[in-house]
């Protein structure tokens, strides 16, 4: 990467964090961020890299915001403001800018692409290919969300205490949509969830589900790799490369979690998938730590989905009669996943009763649309 | 920064009275903060007349400008430092839990 690029990576969210703080209009402190960089682009090549390259791109931006409030005959009080700032902002700005991004107030979508643009400094037009919208769309909904910043006056502050408390669950979730995001497809937006996740670790370090959010990031992207076979479709963990898998990026998130006390779910989400990563192979899986984690998982977040994966973790650890009673806890859900019935039909085959099992997987096959899925639940029908 | 706040009836209401706020504190509270300018219960929408103009032509319409099962039954008029301090002041008012509240910024011209 050239030196423009890292720049962009590295200082983007704090020029436009410090120049949404001192003037409060958003798309002039893009503007004047963008206007920096392509400065950058410009001189840096013929005069070389500047020493301090943040403050450098800070005083160029600064200077350009100067020039449009002094055309726009804004107060004085803000031009003396802006005139004071040297150095690329504190930090508190950038955890102000993720905050306000991410404000309850705003659509989620919203909420996700203004933190890509904003903070990460994305580009709109790769946010529109990302989100599978076009680039006018995309211009639309982010300039929809600063206008209504604007209008309804959504304060640009971290909120403290209680609020904190609140809030903070709110920004994990676009951080782990936008992970999601980027598993399921679009890989750069995992990357960047990641750095985000890193970024708010070094802003907020004494909150705990920030770095657990980041360890578990680290650990499903470990395995970017050998999720999917050569044809494209999703390789089971058990039948994973596991050679394939990023073991500097499960080292980090071993560490990070040595660290981090279990004060949420995201811990302990993190926790199950240290355990799977840690594997040498898949029969050295620690079920027995996987089933405990699920147990205090199902407590604090009691989903149908966490209730099927704690019923195949208890299946592994305690026998596969203890799995199917806790199967029991997610009877609603049956009709919407097939899922269940094929846990239930590997359950059934493991406890013996080949018959019943035969018929599940079956069942399971009828419910699941045609493709390597279906294929694989009727080949083990076959099997028994 | 001042906030119209649209108090709604809503289908679904909060069902545990007891975690229903009561008015009167919150009319006190808010008035005491001068944080509520102004604020009224309003008549049913049978009560409600809906006027335009059309072509020089007085039109009405007996009823309110839209037939929904929400209804607007009062408002209030809020001057808060920011959004987040006007959605404190509305999820404390009793509507929020039996009905919805609408903040609406006044608009800046």
């Amino acid at each position: 990467m050239d030196a423009v690029a890292v720049a962009h990576q590295e200082h983007w969210g704090r020029l436009v964090a410090t120049l949404i703080r001192v003037t409060g209009d958003w798309t002039l402190a893009e503007d004047c961020a963008q206007d920096a960089l392509a400065t950058a682009l410009e001189r840096w090549p013929r005069d070389g890299v500047p020493e301090n390259p943040g403050g450098w791109l800070m005083t160029v931006a600064r200077n350009r915001a100067l020039d449009v409030l002094r055309r726009a005959a804004v107060e004085d009080r803000k031009l003396r403001e802006m005139a004071m700032i040297e150095t690329p902002a504190p930090r508190d700005d950038r955890l102000r800018l993720i905050f306000t991004c991410c404000h309850p107030a705003l659509a989620l979508e919203a909420r996700v692409a203004l933190t890509l643009r904003t903070v990460a400094g994305v580009s709109t037009s790769d946010i529109a290919r990302a989100f599978l919208v076009t680039e006018a769309t995309m211009t639309r909904r982010l300039t929809r969300a600063k206008s209504k910043i604007a209008a309804a006056r959504i304060p640009y502050r971290v909120p403290e205490g209680d609020a904190l408390d609140e809030r903070l669950p709110g920004v994990l979730a676009v951080l782990y949509l936008l992970f999601n995001r980027g598993y399921d497809g679009e890989p750069r937006l995992a990357d960047e969830a990641i750095r985000l996740a890193r970024l708010l670790g070094t802003l907020m370090p004494t909150e705990s589900e920030v770095t657990s959010l980041l360890a578990l990031f680290l650990l499903q992207h470990s395995r970017r790799h050998a999720r999917r076979d050569t044809a494209g479709d999703l390789v089971p963990l058990d039948r994973q490369d596991r050679d394939c898998w990023d073991r500097a990026a499960i080292a980090e998130a071993v560490q990070i979690l040595q660290r981090t006390p279990v004060e949420g779910p995201y811990a302990l989400q993190a926790r199950i998938a240290a355990c799977h990563a840690t594997a040498v192979t898949p029969g050295d899986t620690d079920w027995r730590s996987i089933a405990l984690w699920y147990d205090e998982l199902a407590r604090v977040q009691p989903t149908p989905v966490i209730a099927l994966n704690r019923a195949v973790a208890h299946g592994y650890a305690f026998g596969a009669g203890r799995g199917l009673e806790l199967l029991e806890h997610t009877r609603d859900i049956r009709d919407a996943y097939p899922m269940v019935i094929a846990v239930e039909a590997d359950l059934t085959a493991r406890a013996g009763d080949l018959e019943r099992a035969k018929d599940l997987f079956r069942e399971a096959a009828a419910t699941t649309g045609d493709g390597p899925e279906r294929r694989a639940l009727l080949a083990r029908a076959a099997e028994l | 920064m001042k906030y119209m706040m649209f108090v709604c009836t809503d289908t679904e209401p909060e069902t545990d009275e007891s975690r229903v706020p009561d008015i009167d504190v919150w009319v006190a509270e808010n008035d005491a903060a001068g944080r509520r300018l102004d604020g009224n219960v309003l008549a049913p929408p049978t009560a409600a007349t809906t006027v335009r103009v059309r072509g020089g032509e007085v039109l009405l319409t007996d009823g309110p400008f839209t037939e929904t099962k929400e209804v607007i039954v009062g408002y209030d008029i809020l001057e808060c430092a920011d959004l987040d301090e006007a959605i404190a002041v509305a999820a404390a008012h009793p509507m929020a839990h039996g009905g919805r509240v609408e903040l609406r910024p006044y608009a800046d011209l």
